[in-house]
């Protein structure tokens, strides 16, 4: 496929690994914000290949990951309703709630539905008239795009009965918690291609003057990850934060404008509890008062929810870079993707899985 | 299995599993995928219950020795939906899917019966058109069909027809065909081009359009295999492709062989319309249903010759690995490993349930 | 996050929200929506995520990954400049 395979070509990847070794004077630790580089780099063994100068810390980028357990929680007790279609991605319906995921709540007969785009979850809607249909709104600031297009367009034709429960998230403010932390490691981040796609990279210029940090923003291939620790090495044995785009061939310094206005016109910032994390100030979205009768959290109001998490999870401890799952006395021994004890072991894009699912070195807990 | 009378007291002997097989409560459509629960299910809830030793082959059909006759013989159920797909239909591939199972033990496929569950609502039109393709689809295949069974069920939704089909065949050659004949240095072949089913059924259910369809691999297998039995190709083991895809086959006989597989994707065939559909849906192909497919393992010296012959019916045939010894570095979990493009590897597990198209 | 996949407009339908292409990903086509893209074009490439085409595809700064090989090469020199790297 073109603008695919040209990028997963071996001697491409080689020669960048050159330039990294040849670059490369001391260790640096350099984190991958989205979900997607850290299932590119385990599945092409691309750790493998890396100087052991450096260390590859994976971030929160798994919107799947991170979306809290009240929502799912909210979504199960929502698709439980009388004459509710539920309509979700793939691979959020694996995700734990406190009792069950929705998978589980599919298994009780409940109407739940994966859809590949929200638009999907509108045609439903349109061909449900008698049914209430909630799209349950997950991701990052990539696909908000979307979700707003759905409302929008369900406000221009008048479908009363979509709904859509907002959990999306936004990435800079997460970028800036993990590097105020006093136990912050990461000294670069790639950060997130598709995510800046959409919102350009202007909000990440004052992080890396106020971090002093590189932010490479970076694709998704072999080639486009090692190009981008390659341009990320190359500024930290200089001394150099600023931020650079790698991924140029999609991405521009503003984006896309006509996405970021139907965010704005559909979503507010808000404060958003990543789950692992804790409460993020303006870390999501969620609907704006003119949309508020499609707003799924007013319409099928608050859920009362027994949080329950299982306390030996360090997936808090993962999303932020400060262990990596091998180093979780649970992994691969009571932790594994057919019994999860948190997120990231079940989203296909969660670096717990993406160790369990691809690595070599996967052999469970250190020493074991 | 029939059920126990509701008055009937339960006798003192009667099974109590100290361990509860999973940690479900309810069956989940994933413990019908092919993956982890699957296996789980089969592992800790049948194998026991049932306690045979010709369970213990695990292989997907049964031998069994009637004086010097040595017969094969295997059930399959068919749920598919749609009922029909681009490039087949629950009735052929129920005929096929069963057909396969016996050329799987090397068995020539002589005999099949077939059950019917169907729906009251569903139309006779759809019944007729089932009927009619596993008639031609056992005829071409110079299958008998013999005996069957029909019953109907209160409507739920109008749609569903489910088939079962059960096969006898006969062993006509002196080899032992299974995982446990496998050995260290065999070569791995497959026998064609992954994907296309899971790939056709899912684009069917979802409303992709394709400029050429993306259409179904269901087909006879037992031809391939007749051609490298007779050219005296000594075949360890054969495992048709199915829900799981390439990776869960692999899987599954590595645990039962003891050996580790090595494999490089390079190797591994997937047509460009595959390949497209998995990158939009965030599918891997190897994980991706087949129903015309197979691997082989045979002596590496005879990796050549076997080659040969099939790519005579299929040209995209492939040699994709060897079977080796476990490394005595104790990677336990690891039974099978693949080499990427790149050079590096990575391992190749069951996945945990189906697997679900992705939005990260 | 975000699995977003390139692939060709083959034509294109409706106008402002409603606009849609049928956009081919390696033989295989499907209905994609245009809604914010307003400057796309049949022949474009697209990055297309949950059923959305976000931008078009620059063969140009694609191309520059490329470059680099040829500029290594060419240098003799493995250890490269920040410009040689970026492209």
């Amino acid at each position: 496929m073109k603008f695919l395979d040209e990028f997963r070509n071996s001697d491409l990847t080689g020669k960048y690994l050159q330039a990294i070794k040849a670059t490369i004077r001391q260790p640096w630790t350099i984190m991958e914000i989205c979900g997607g580089q850290t299932h590119s780099i385990l599945k092409y063994g691309l750790d493998q290949m890396l100087p052991d100068e450096i260390t590859l810390l994976h971030g929160p980028g798994c919107p799947v990951c991170v979306t809290p357990i009240e929502l799912i929680d909210m979504a199960i007790g929502i698709a439980g309703q009388p004459n509710v279609i539920l309509c979700t991605f793939g691979d959020m319906m694996r995700v734990p709630g406190s009792d069950g995921n929705l998978l589980d709540a599919r298994a009780r007969g409940n109407d739940i539905r994966m859809v590949y785009s929200p638009l999907e979850s509108l045609k439903i809607a349109e061909n449900n008239p008698d049914k209430r249909i909630v799209f349950f709104g997950i991701g990052f600031e990539t696909t908000a795009p979307t979700t707003a297009l759905a409302l929008k367009k369900a406000k221009k034709n008048r479908f009363d009965n979509y709904f859509v429960l907002s959990a999306h998230v936004r990435v800079p403010p997460a970028i800036e918690l993990i590097l105020s932390s006093p136990e912050n490691r990461v000294q670069a981040f790639l950060a997130a291609g598709h995510v800046c796609t959409v919102m350009g990279y202007r909000e990440y210029i004052p992080i890396a003057e106020n971090f002093h940090v590189p932010i490479v923003v970076t694709g998704f291939e072999p080639v486009d990850i090692l190009q981008g620790i390659c341009m990320a090495i190359n500024q930290l044995e200089r001394g150099a934060a600023a931020v650079e785009n790698q991924y140029s061939r999609v991405v521009s310094e503003n984006g896309n404008s006509m996405a970021r206005k139907l965010i704005d016109e559909v979503f507010e910032t808000t404060s958003r509890k990543w789950r692992g994390i804790g409460e993020i100030a303006g870390g999501g979205l969620s609907i704006k008062p003119d949309y508020a009768a499609y707003d799924a959290a007013r319409v099928f109001g608050p859920v009362v929810a027994k949080v329950e998490e299982s306390p030996r999870c360090l997936s808090g401890k993962v999303l932020r870079g400060l262990i990596k799952p091998p180093e979780c006395p649970a992994f691969a021994v009571d932790c594994s993707p057919a019994n999860p004890l948190g997120a990231p072991m079940v989203s296909a894009e969660g670096a717990c899985a993406a160790y369990y699912n691809y690595s070599i070195s996967r052999q469970g807990p250190i020493g074991g | 299995m029939k059920k126990q009378p509701d008055n009937r007291a339960v006798p003192m002997s009667a099974p109590a599993c100290p361990v509860p097989p999973t940690n479900y409560e309810n069956i989940l459509l994933a413990h019908g995928g092919g993956g982890k629960l699957t296996a789980d299910l089969i592992e800790k809830l049948f194998l026991p219950a049932f306690g045979d030793p010709a369970l213990d082959e695990r292989h997907d059909g049964a031998e069994i020795n009637i004086g010097r006759i040595r017969l094969a013989m295997t059930t399959d159920s068919f749920v598919v939906t749609p009922l029909f797909f681009p490039g087949g239909d629950i009735g052929r591939l129920a005929v096929y899917g069963t057909l396969n199972d016996l050329a799987m033990c090397g068995a020539r496929p002589l005999f099949l019966s077939a059950a019917f569950i169907i729906e009251e609502g569903l139309p006779l039109k759809t019944v007729h058109q089932v009927a009619d393709s596993m008639g031609k689809a056992a005829k071409s295949s110079g299958i008998r069909l013999i005996t069957g069974d029909t019953k109907v069920i209160e409507r739920k939704s109008g749609n569903d027809l489910f088939v079962t089909t059960t096969g006898i065949g006969i062993i006509e050659h002196g080899l032992k065909i299974s995982p446990q004949s496998i050995m260290k240095g065999d070569k791995i072949i497959l026998s064609g081009d992954i994907g296309r089913h899971g790939t056709a059924v899912m684009a069917c259910r979802e409303g992709f359009e394709f400029e050429t369809t993306i259409e179904s691999d269901c087909a006879p297998l037992w031809n391939q295999v007749e051609i490298m039995l007779r050219e005296n190709i000594e075949i360890h083991c054969l495992r048709d492709l199915t829900r799981g895809g390439l990776a869960t086959a692999l899987v599954e006989i590595a645990e039962t062989s003891g050996l580790r597989l090595e494999i490089e994707e390079s190797l591994i065939p997937v047509s460009d319309q595959v390949a497209g559909a998995c990158e939009i849906l965030g599918l891997d192909p190897l994980y991706v249903a087949n129903e015309g497919r197979f691997i082989c393992f045979v002596p590496e010296k005879q990796a050549g010759a076997a080659i040969g012959l099939l790519r005579q019916s299929a040209p995209n045939a492939a040699i994709i690995g060897q079977a080796t010894d476990t490394p005595k570095k104790d990677y336990s979990n690891i039974r099978v490993v693949m080499k990427t493009p790149l050079g590096t590897s990575r391992i190749i597990d069951r996945i945990t349930g189906d697997q679900l198209p992705r939005i990260c | 996050m975000c699995l977003a996949v390139p692939g060709r407009i083959i034509e294109i339908a409706g106008a402002d929200i409603e606009r849609t292409a049928k956009v081919e990903f390696g033989g295989v086509v499907k209905q994609i929506s245009l809604a914010v893209l307003p400057e796309a074009c049949p022949g474009d490439y697209v990055i297309v995520h949950a059923g959305v085409a976000i931008s078009r595809i620059n063969e140009d700064e694609a191309k520059r990954v490329f470059k680099f090989m040829e500029q290594a090469a060419a240098a003799n020199d493995e250890s490269l400049s920040k410009d040689e790297i970026s492209g």
